[in-house]
């Protein structure tokens, strides 16, 4: 980068509206320019500019700005630092990292702190990969750094930059800010660091999508079998309060087969995030078997945070999730809520007094929701490697109403919907995931992979599961009204094998040492044993034996129970259970023919 | 900047305007006197030189004339020493116990300042209540967020002041800030006389904005309550409950503001920031890794029309970390406490049960029982459709559980006090009017450990 001496622009407090300010007295400001507030050093976004009036919204709490205080343009949009350092740290909306602020201010998040966002002194050992003479590209890595136990960060060319290496350092320890290299293309010469700035709201480039073929395994039976979302997928997990959408985003970032997980707390609790924080060092990643903080990277505007910075954090924490994308990772985001997300702009929105659309939503909610969903993708990165962003937001809508704004919205944008259910949380059936309003739109192109790669007939057991389910809700109507007493043999034993089902195989326990955890292999085991059992108990039926006399034979606790009594690394048990279920089977089949 | 203007140019509500200011700062307090009466009020919005304040005791008897307003440069602040215990002040923190001004060795800014989540510590231990539909399956966990969600004339007082006295909050070391928001005079005088009675007053501190108090100072109520408990907690390392009621006169005030000020309303009125602002409050609970002590919440709210989904309760779930849910049906049949367990929830009592904490058998029998219990609503809703004769055997052991859970667990006297195996044990004892096979969530472990099948009649003999 050349430097230009700067001529600063400055402005003046005009009008102070919450977390939205009016800017007057230069003509100079930018659209989307972070701009610095007040004696107190605030930092803001341009977000409007109406004539004389250059509006901005405030990352922090706006208490005690006064009229004419100075605001000053930085002539560069808000942007996240990329460098090492990003992984196993915790950010606030705009990246300031949690844990210096923490150091600096006490228990209180105090306004106007500097810090910088990555640690500048520490040294990182890189191993150049590169050598003088070599022709650079956008995305090239010119050297590798141990970044965790379980990453390795690529240090990369910057998008856009490119050139011949003429200056270049030896592998060694060196700062962030330290030049690791220059290139020289036909007007400049660029200087290389392990640090690089991006704007937030840019996506970053790619070379090329692709159509995604891998799942992303969480572990999570009712995910990964009846709803499973791809490598570089869309999902939404709406739900009402208390439903298991934090659960389950906590599972997904524990367990997903995932290399970089960037967890986003948008306007939710603080206790949460500490939660993450606490336990994600003591956990291990069944992959990497080092610890699950090594591989997360945390950005946490609770909701007691200033809401601008609410709407930052979406775009912070992607952009830095994109960016580990290009080094050639699997990444995926969770973000919760992305209902907080919608409401801060919703209420930046008011404060501009822009015409509301429904609900006081702004008209563009439906553009911005598709523009972030839209950053997930499966690519070929600039640098030819191959990564993926999956991106899986939680929407929480208001009064449990799923055709309220944002739920309706997010439903166009995202290929995966996994619709928690009130009735079935307070049945305590967790996930509460809704097997009949619940979807993948991925099933036909990740159906090669299961087939390949679990079980060639997976796709078609999951077809069975999934009619034998819907056979269930239409006889629970009847049931409904009737009882099920009279219902006769082969329609009790559907409800009987659904309740095996539903509390043997949709149920899982996250907080047993086994269950919360599933491989994919044993899920397809499971289900498979399930159905067989259904299969052969049909054949009882028609020879007349009554439901109720085959549940004596407890097969069908048994195979509730086998979540429990197979572990994950015992899968040759299964043999045994069918073994046992058939043998009672028979056993009883004969008992009727003689 | 400490300047006298005199005069308004616009009164609209609860809002005045005030022209030609310079230097004013946003959230500043000012002090408006009209005919010898002082009121306070905040600085909520500011344009070119005009200044739009919101008057906290009302603007009733102002003219745009009769006004002298006086800036004090300052955010609303709270003066604090240890000797606030024990007094009782009204709802913008002034004393009207005829004590004096507290003794102030601090002064803290009322909105307080968000807290860092990397300086939280996450709560993991569990407060035992005394009361099983609370202890067994919606566990109250030290430095907890856990409302009560009621309804018009159903007994949330009655329990909350249950929990206060039962509450093992631990040793000497605790202290109660009763906020109160546009509840009736009774209601006051019920909580002090019943603090009184647990002889827990001197540790009692209580804010007061009754019904007939003015709307606005509703607004900083909690805030000067929480302001106390952020001190009590975090400076003198005590374990501080926090009882807030009515979080929906509250919101209601905001409501009013926000429609004065012509804002776009969301859900029913209220503003778009309901839940912010209320976040804004009921963070404020927890603890803090470097800090002995904690705060614990209990704010309580009446649903309107008994509506679950009503903003007020949906957002407040959305941010507390569970809720107690009263239900109109369990209290017009006589039920003390009326807990309807399956909308009630703790969310911290995942982490703060079980072995080590309560007893190893207590999260799988706290799910059996909801299950269990969500089944019998089930076939209520069937009995009511064809009848209870024509219910299968199984079916008439689900109606027996039901009624026998909602009359032997979940009801219990106003003063009575059960143990946490107490109310574990009785949980096993009524799974036994169930046949084990019903029993789902349980291991054959547990089930061989605790299970008993048992008549009715034994039950009812028993009595407990
Ligand atoms: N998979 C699960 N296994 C066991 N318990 C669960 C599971 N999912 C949810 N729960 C229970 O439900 C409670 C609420 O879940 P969670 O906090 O994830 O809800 P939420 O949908 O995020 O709610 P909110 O919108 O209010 O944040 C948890 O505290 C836990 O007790
Ligand atoms: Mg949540």
């Amino acid at each position: 980068m050349v430097g230009v001496m700067e001529d600063k622009t400055v402005g003046y407090i005009n009008g102070i509206n919450g977390s939205v300010i009016t800017i007057n007295g230069s003509p100079d400001f930018k659209m989307r320019e972070m701009v610095i507030v007040g004696n107190s050093k605030l930092i803001g976004e341009v977000i409007a500019i109406r004539g004389e009036d250059v509006i901005a919204q405030v990352y922090e709490i706006t208490t005690g700005l006064k009229l004419n205080e100075p605001v000053i343009g930085t002539k560069k949009p808000l942007s996240v630092t990329l460098g090492p350092g990003i992984i196993g740290n915790i950010f606030d909306g705009i990246q300031r990292p949690l844990e210096k602020i923490r150091d600096l201010s006490g228990a209180y998040i105090n306004r106007g702190l500097t810090v910088d966002r990555l640690d500048t002194d520490k040294k990182w050992d890189i191993e150049i990969k590169v050598k003088k003479g070599d022709y650079l590209t956008g995305g090239s890595v010119i050297g590798e750094i141990q970044e965790s136990e379980a990453v390795i960060h690529k240090v990369m060319v910057p998008p856009f930059v490119e050139g011949e290496v003429i200056k270049l350092k030896e592998s060694g320890s060196y700062t962030i800010n330290e030049v690791l290299a220059v290139l020289k293309d036909k007007r400049h010469e660029n200087e290389i660091r392990m640090l690089q700035e991006w704007p937030v709201r840019e996506a970053r480039p790619y070379k090329d999508r692709q159509t995604p073929k891998q799942p992303l395994i969480t572990g999570q039976r009712v995910f990964d079998t009846m709803f499973p979302i791809a490598k570089g997928g869309t999902g939404a997990i709406p739900g009402g309060f208390g439903t298991g959408k934090t659960m389950t985003q906590h599972q997904f970032a524990k367990w997903s087969d995932a290399d970089i997980i960037v967890y986003i707390g948008c306007g939710e609790r603080g206790n949460e995030i500490t939660e993450v924080l606490e336990d994600f060092p003591e956990l291990i990643d069944p992959k990497t078997k080092r610890p699950l903080m090594e591989r997360t990277i945390l950005i946490a505007n609770t909701s007691n945070m200033p809401v601008a910075a609410r709407e930052a954090s979406i775009y912070t924490g992607t952009t830095l999730a994109e960016y580990y994308r290009d080094m050639g990772y699997h990444v995926a985001i969770m973000a919760d809520s992305t209902s907080r997300w919608a409401e801060a702009l919703r209420e930046i929105s008011g404060r501009l007094e822009e015409m509301p659309a429904e609900e006081g939503f702004p008209a563009y909610l439906s553009s911005r929701l598709s523009e972030f969903y839209e950053r997930a993708g499966f690519v070929t990165n600039l640098n030819e490697s191959e990564g993926s962003l999956t991106v899986i937001g939680a929407v929480s809508p208001q009064g449990s109403d799923f055709s309220e704004p944002v739920t309706m919205n997010t439903k166009r944008f995202v290929r995966c919907f996994w619709a928690l259910d009130k009735q079935l949380a307070y049945e305590r059936h967790y996930p509460a995931v809704n097997w009949s309003n619940s979807y993948s739109e991925y099933i036909d192109e990740l159906a090669l992979y299961y087939k390949n790669n679990v079980a060639p007939d997976f796709m078609e057991k999951r077809t069975m599961v999934s009619a034998l389910l819907q056979e269930e809700s239409k006889l629970m109507e009847i049931v409904k009204l009737i009882g099920s007493d009279i219902l006769p043999d082969e329609q009790k034993l559907v409800l009987e094998s659904c309740k095996v089902l539903r509390q043997g195989f949709l149920q899982q326990n996250a907080f047993h040492e086994d269950d919360t955890y599933v491989p994919i292999k044993k899920q397809y085991l499971m289900m498979d044993l399930i159905l067989k059992m259904h299969e052969k108990a049909k054949t009882l039926v028609a020879k007349g034996i009554p439901v109720s006399v085959i549940r004596k034979t407890e097969v069908f606790n048994d195979l509730i129970k086998m979540k429990y009594s197979i572990d994950n690394t015992h899968l040759e048990k299964f043999k045994e259970l069918e073994t046992s279920i058939f043998n009672k089977l028979n056993e009883l089949s004969m008992k009727y023919e003689r | 900047m400490k300047l006298e203007y005199m005069g308004l140019n616009e009164i609209n509500g609860p809002l005045v305007v005030l022209d030609g200011i310079k230097g004013a700062a946003n959230e500043e307090i000012v002090e408006i006197t009209s005919n010898g009466k002082k009121r306070l009020g905040k600085i909520v919005q500011i344009k070119e030189d005009a200044v739009i304040i919101q008057v906290f005791e009302g603007t009733s008897d102002l003219s745009l004339t009769n006004t002298t307003t006086k800036f004090t440069g300052y955010p609303m602040m709270m003066p604090l020493s240890e000797e606030i215990l024990g007094r009782i002040l009204n709802g913008t923190g002034k004393p009207i116990d005829g004590l004096g001004e507290v003794y102030a060795e601090d002064k803290r800014d009322i909105n307080g300042m968000p807290l860092n989540p990397a300086s939280r510590k996450y709560p993991r231990n569990y407060i035992q209540t005394g009361i099983s539909s609370i202890d067994g399956l919606t566990t109250l966990i030290r430095g907890q967020k856990l409302p009560i969600f009621s309804g018009n004339g159903l007994p949330h007082n009655k329990l909350a002041a249950q929990i206060v006295r039962q509450a093992k909050i631990s040793g000497e070391n605790f202290a109660v800030v009763f906020i109160a928001m546009g509840v009736q005079y009774d209601v006051a005088e019920y909580f002090k006389q019943s603090f009184q009675e647990s002889g827990v007053l001197e540790k009692v501190v209580m804010f007061l904005n009754l019904a007939n108090d003015p709307v606005v100072e509703r607004i900083i109520t909690p805030r000067c309550g929480l302001t106390v408990a952020e001190y009590l907690a975090f400076e003198m390392n005590m374990h501080v409950l926090v009882i807030m009621t009515d979080m929906t006169s509250y919101s209601e005030a905001l409501r009013e503001i926000s429609s004065s000020k012509n804002e776009i309303p969301s859900r029913k009125g209220f503003p778009g920031y309901l839940y912010s602002d209320l976040a804004s409050l009921y963070e404020r609970a927890g603890m803090l890794k470097d800090r002995e002590g904690s705060i614990t919440q209990i704010p309580i709210l009446t649903m309107p029309n008994d509506d679950i989904t009503h903003p007020v309760p949906d957002l407040t779930a959305y941010i507390t970390e569970g809720q107690i849910v009263l239900g109109r049906e369990l209290h017009q049949r006589g039920v003390y406490p009326p807990v309807t367990i399956l909308p009630s929830l703790s969310r911290l009592m995942k982490d703060g049960i079980g072995e080590g904490f309560t007893r190893n058998d207590h999260p799988d029998l706290a799910n059996q029982l909801f299950a269990s219990y969500a089944k019998v609503q089930e076939i209520r809703a069937l009995a009511s459709v064809i009848g209870e004769d024509e219910l299968s055997e199984i079916d008439k052991n689900y109606m027996r559980f039901g009624k026998h859970f909602e009359d032997y667990f979940i009801a219990q006297d106003h003063d009575e006090e059960r143990d946490i195996e107490q109310t574990l044990d009785l949980g096993w004892t009524l799974l036994g009017l169930l046949p084990k096979g019903e029993l789902d969530r349980l291991n054959a472990g547990l089930i061989e450990e605790h299970y008993k099948e048992v008549d009715e009649r034994s039950i009812q003999v028993k009595g407990f």
